[in-house]
């Protein structure tokens, strides 16, 4: 909501710029909570400009189409050049003197301009940051001035460069000289024109033209030809333009007076972020009631009184029905006869330029004003229109069509409440007229509408018609129903201040269903209990009544404009709002104390990240929706269970439409972009959440997987196992390692699956080659990834300590030659199984193929330390449990001694 | 005789003094000192000399032995102290060359915010809740007064997964839009006092901008008892900000509107770059908004069956992206889902 300060003052008193500045006004309303966004203040983008009079006018000596005036512009008379044509001796313009600043941070100083001295500039609307809908009068028209003709092609002038006075140029229009030029009125000139032989006297409302021009003039209608009269084009009269200097037309106005108040440029603008549970202050009235309250300063309204012609009265021309009450609850409308359409005058013009509507004609720009100033969106139509004399508000039929005010055809359907007469729809009920009753210059009869609408229709049907408009953001709202009839009468009551039109007697006013006031029982104590506060009944009382609430003994009537006041906590709100939220005391918690802390879960996920920062994995957070099309990339099987996924109705796009049953895509996505951006090695990790359908529920089964990824800096199969056995290392877990050729996002020579106690709790391996192709890459990348849930249900609990060892340890390498294929893990095992209990750790350190091994075999090497608890163990003892091994290893795998 | 001691110590002093090897020492001092050595061959032929001047040379003959003795001992002494400074300068090492790199894992800037958040709360007295992302419409709108009709609710804003049949205004199954179901999960599962912190992500119908992320996290946090008032409220949320922005924040509350508090506001704290005087920053207003909250509406609380008459609550929920954008100054919400390891490397 946008509100002009000036607008304001009409209503509260002592608020205005020069009481209050803008920062002490916006402070104060955001702490009240009408929260300001911004303010602009209108006059600081203007200094030293101001009103001059052209007293002399000359031709520039060294140009063909600038001049020079001298200008009183009060303490002086100045001297500045200007190429613009319309001004004449007498005028009243805009002068930006020596020094002066103009809207966009213009800045004027005096100068030279081909080698005549300027001290400023002659300003047009534009550089006032005006345009024409803001002074209509001030609409330049130009005549064809013929010593500025430059033809399309110089060597076929349509006007002989020779022309002099009394030339025949075309039929009737003869050259003619400008011997004077008298004016008249305002853009009214008196011409004496020579036609060679002889002198005629014209009059004309074009700008331009001055004593010595070369005109065309049509004789046999006496008037001036411009350039459409003569069917030129605008680049054959390159400088008689319907532009220039803005020629002021205002009352009480002389040389010297600063241009802001004339022009409306001595405003505050400033604009509120308004919350959608107010919409009463979506409006002048609205803010001024809350400003009146924050500034403790009396609320001036005022009812609007209309005269009324006596006679014919609105129910004798025009019938309303609403077929739908609850799209609908009150329709109210008034009629305008002999409405006389014409620019509304300069305050009304102003007020809505500084509320950022434009004005267009004195009838919309009443409803404009009427929804600025009481919220109350306004519709009004062209009542020659409305066939049947009858209005019907109903939704849309099937197939209905209507081509809407901007000029575009709407396909409206069945859930759209439309405003109709007996045959069509005239209007889109609270988003925007139809073209076919627009207000247009021959409007005789006007129909203004002040409607309720519900607002969760309206929302909907400007939603699906892709048009957000002043009023639908209103109605949206949900406006209040008492507020239609302020609206018609003070629409009206204007119609007669401006001398627009006569308003026919009689209101048409359909209400649905009469509403009784809200009423709540003021409840002082609850509310100081609420708040923490101490607040006597009559502070409350004071400031519910100066926000228009009515008490009758402890019974709170809610005002029609507060929908959004419904419990005692609401009129706690009101209460604080203006006590001050930054005069409530602040205390801490009392009460019992509780125990805060993470739980078990929360601290493993905490543990899963500092471990694997530890390990040198950085943390990714990834969107939990993927492409389906990612299932494929990863060479998921068409019939595994993990395609089962949740989509989204509604997503944003293919790419962001289910919801991920598995994180390696987001790793793979996440692993390629940074291999793409050119980063050489990198370790990322994301506990990442997937989300499973659940048979039989309706919710998700949402788990946790520990995702680990690598590739670079030496990234290979084993590296990034060490680091997942790490890990689980940190919950007490030690899983088995099956190698699985079936996974096809994984080599299928360097995968395993994780086991847990037989079951599948994860998967490591290097991705494939034909997986890593689907992403455009080539490269060895590396994925592990855990189920976070099964590492919860297994990690151990609380460490219990083991005595430190008390004798020494025996170490014997063995190294053992067996066949190639035999996994290292079954050899350990194999080891564990052999041993007599005194082989306490085995590690393995190294594995070697080549001569002198045989083709086909390997060679093993194993570190075993022996330790007995009790006793130094002697060589024979570990040379006993050795032998053990060896005999173990012969015996499963073949395997002998090197 | 007393010339010849005399002779013996001064010889004896240089040798020692010049010596410049710890094994020529141990030479000296057998040469000197030993059992054959010169000393010992003067000491031997005292018997020749008078009784009377005897004992002036035994005397003097202890005090070259001592003096022997003690040049030793403080020439050896030297020449350790030559050699391990020796040692050490040969060993010394150019610091300036770069320590053995140890590649350290990055905790994304998210979760630093968000474990920061639940860390000051988990300190005075907070547990942390967790729950469902794809939510029922009736715990995330419909139990917060959230109505049907409610913009938020519109397909154009929320992302649906179905559209409900029975009662579509609450079994419509959908992406929690914000952390606050919890509000109504916790007090489904829990009778106050209740202090919890709810994070998490939450997900709305945005394009991905340098702003807007369809997906994003908040935290949300909720007191329940006996007296809870609007002024804990502001006491517990200033000590927050506190933590969270410095000791000197300035904080103000604002009136604002949300559908499951009553009354609510805006908490905003004084721009800390200009400090109220409006910069770029804080977009010329001098204050940067940090986090809604208010009093749980009795409507909630009366949904969940918590007896309005004797208990009240506040709530607050704050968005994590925008505190880790200013935190950290990232200028592109973009970067925090992009995951570029030059990015997560930062933090």
């Amino acid at each position: 909501m946008i509100l002009s300060r000036n607008w304001l003052n009409e209503f509260v008193p002592n608020v205005s710029a020069a009481d209050l500045s803008d920062k002490e006004f916006s402070d104060a309303l955001t702490i009240s909570g009408s929260k300001v966004e911004t303010v602009t203040d209108l006059s600081a983008e203007f200094k030293n400009v101001v009103v001059g009079r052209i007293v002399e006018l000359t031709r520039h000596p060294n140009s063909d189409h600038m001049w020079i005036c001298q200008i009183d512009v009060g303490d002086e008379v100045t001297h500045i050049c200007t190429g613009a044509w319309n001004v004449h001796v007498g005028d009243l313009i805009p002068v930006a003197k020596h020094n002066s600043l103009l809207p966009g941070g213009v800045k004027i100083t005096k100068g030279k301009l081909r080698g005549e001295k300027s001290n400023g500039m002659l300003c047009s609307l534009k550089e006032l940051a005006l345009d024409e809908r803001d002074f209509p009068y001030a609409v330049i028209k130009a005549a064809a001035i013929l010593n500025n003709y430059h033809p399309i092609d110089p060597a076929k002038p349509s006007i002989s460069p020779d022309i002099k006075a009394g030339d025949k140029i075309f039929g009737s229009v003869l050259a003619g000289e400008v011997l004077s030029v008298t004016t008249v009125g305002y853009r009214a000139y008196e011409l004496s024109v020579s036609l060679g032989e002889t002198t005629v006297t014209l009059s004309t409302d074009c700008s331009n033209i001055h004593e010595g021009d070369l005109l065309a003039v049509n004789t046999a209608a006496n008037t001036v030809c411009t350039l459409a009269d003569l069917h030129a084009e605008q680049k054959e009269f390159p400088n008689c333009i319907e532009d220039g200097i803005f020629i002021l037309n205002e009352d009480d106005v002389k040389p010297g007076d600063d241009i802001r108040p004339i022009i409306g440029a001595d405003d505050h603008i400033v604009e509120f972020e308004i919350t959608p549970n107010r919409p009463d202050c979506l409006s002048v009235i609205g803010l001024a009631r809350e400003a009146s309250v924050t500034f403790h300063q009396p609320l001036n309204l005022h009812t609007p009184e209309v005269k009324g012609t006596d006679g014919t009265s609105i129910i004798d021309d025009l019938d309303v029905e609403i077929e739908d009450p609850e799209l609908c609850p009150r329709y109210t409308a008034r009629m305008v006869k002999n409405v006389k359409i014409a620019p509304s005058p300069k305050w009304m013009r102003e007020r809505l330029r500084a509320s950022g509507v434009r004005p267009i004609n004195n009838i919309v720009d009443i409803t404009n004003y009427v929804m600025l100033e009481y919220g109350q969106p306004m519709h009004a139509f062209d009542f020659s229109c409305v066939e049947g004399g009858k209005l019907v508000i109903r939704r849309a039929r099937e197939g209905e069509v209507i081509q809407t005010l901007d000029g575009t055809d709407r396909k409206l359907t069945t859930n759209m409440l439309c405003i109709c007469d007996v045959n069509k729809p005239v209007c889109v009920a609270g988003v925007m007229g139809g073209a076919n009753s627009e207000i247009l210059g021959d409007t005789a009869a006007v129909v203004f509408e002040s409607a309720n609408f519900n607002g969760v229709s309206v929302r909907r049907t400007a939603t699906a018609l892709g048009m957000r408009t002043e009023a639908s953001g209103r109605y949206e709202k949900g406006l209040d129903p008492m507020n239609t009839y302020l609206g018609v009468q003070r629409a009206c009551e204007l119609v007669e201040l401006l001398g627009c039109g006569e308003v026919v007697d009689g209101i048409l006013d359909v209400i649905a269903a009469d509403q009784n006031p809200t009423t709540l029982p003021l409840e002082p104590d609850k509310i100081n209990r609420l708040l923490g506060t101490e607040i006597d009944r009559e502070t409350m009382v004071d400031i519910l009544e100066r926000l228009g609430f009515t008490l009758e003994g402890d019974t709170i009537l809610v005002p029609s404009w507060r929908s959004d006041v419904e419990h005692y906590s609401d009129i706690a709100e009101e209460v604080a709002r203006f006590y001050g939220y930054n005069n409530l005391p602040t205390t801490l918690m009392r009460g019992d104390t509780t125990r805060g802390g993470l739980s078990d879960k929360q601290k493993a996920e905490k543990k899963v990240s500092e471990t694997c920062q530890a390990m040198g994995y950085s943390e990714i957070m990834t969107y939990s929706f993927i492409s389906p099309s990612y299932y494929d990339k990863i060479r998921l099987p068409q019939e595994s269970a993990l395609r089962n996924s949740i989509r989204i109705l509604n997503p944003l796009g293919e790419d962001t439409s289910i919801m991920r049953t598995t994180a390696i895509p987001s790793m793979l996505e996440t692993m390629v972009r940074n291999y793409n951006h050119g980063n050489k090695a990198v370790r990322l990790f994301e506990l990442a959440r997937i989300y499973l359908p659940q048979e039989g529920a309706v919710l998700a089964n949402e788990k946790q997987q520990v995702i680990l990824g690598a590739y670079g800096n030496n990234a290979s199969f084993f590296q990034l196992k060490g680091c997942v056995d790490a890990l689980l290392k940190q919950f007490q877990i030690q899983v088995e390692y099956r190698a699985t050729r079936t996974n096809a996002t994984f080599h299928p020579g360097r995968c395993a699956e994780l086991l847990l106690n037989g079951n599948v709790i994860g998967v490591l391996g290097e991705i494939h080659p034909l997986t890593i192709r689907n992403y455009d890459v080539d490269g060895a990348f590396y994925v592990a990834q855990l189920d976070f849930n099964s590492i919860l249900e297994a990690k151990g609990g609380v460490t219990v300590y083991k005595p430190l060892p008390r004798f020494p340890a025996v170490s014997r390498d063995i190294a053992v030659v067996c066949d190639k294929d035999i996994p290292v893990g079954a050899l350990r095992a194999s080891i564990e199984k052999g041993a007599k209990g005194l082989v306490q750790e085995i590690e393995l350190f190294d594995i070697y193929t080549g001569a002198p091994i045989p083709a086909g075999k390997k060679s093993v090497a194993f570190s075993l330390k022996l330790r007995h608890d009790d006793r130094t163990l002697t060589d024979a003892e570990a040379d006993e449990d050795i032998q053990a091994v060896l005999a173990q290893l012969r015996e499963d795998f073949g395997a002998v001694l090197r | 005789m007393k010339q010849k001691l005399e002779a013996i110590r001064q010889e004896a002093l240089n040798a020692i003094n010049n010596a410049d090897v710890s094994s020529e020492l141990e030479a000296l001092r057998v040469r000197y000192l030993g059992k054959k050595g010169e000393l010992k061959a003067v000491l031997n032929q005292m018997g020749k000399l008078s009784a009377e001047e005897r004992p002036a040379m035994g005397q003097l003959a202890n005090e070259v032995k001592a003096a022997v003795n003690d040049a030793l001992a403080a020439q050896a002494k030297r020449l350790e102290e030559a050699a391990l400074n020796k040692r050490l300068e040969n060993e010394t090492l150019d610091v300036t060359i770069p320590g053995e790199p140890v590649e350290l894992g990055h905790k994304h800037p998210i979760s630093i915010v968000l474990d920061e958040v639940k860390d000051i709360f988990i300190g005075m007295g907070f547990t942390v809740a967790e729950g469902p992302e794809i939510e029922l419409a009736e715990y995330n709108f419909t139990r917060l007064n959230t109505e049907e009709g409610h913009p938020g609710r519109e397909w154009t804003d929320t992302f649906y997964i179905t559209p409900g049949d029975k009662d579509p205004k609450n079994d419509a199954v959908l992406l929690r839009s914000q952390t606050s179901p919890m509000q109504v999960r916790v007090m489904e599962a829990q009778k106050p006092p209740i202090r919890i912190v709810a994070p998490g992500r939450v997900y709305r119908k945005d394009e991905a901008d340098a702003t807007h992320s369809p997906m994003f996290h908040q935290i949300e946090g909720m007191v329940v008892d006996k007296n809870v008032t609007m002024a804990d409220l502001k006491g517990t949320l200033n000590e927050v900000i506190k933590s969270l922005y410095g000791e000197e924040s300035v904080t103000r509350f604002r009136p604002h509107h949300f559908p499951f508090t009553e009354p609510s506001c805006e908490v905003d704290v004084q721009c800390f770059a200009c400090k109220g005087k409006g910069c770029s920053v804080c977009k010329g207003e001098g204050w940067i908004e940090v986090l809604g909250a208010g009093m749980i509406h009795p409507k909630v609380l009366k949904g969940c069956n918590i007896d309005t008459d004797v208990y009240s609550g506040w709530a607050f929920g704050m968005g994590v992206e925008r505190l880790a954008m200013m935190r950290f100054g990232i200028n592109n919400l973009k970067l925090c889902f992009e995951n570029d390891v030059r990015f997560l490397e930062q933090f």
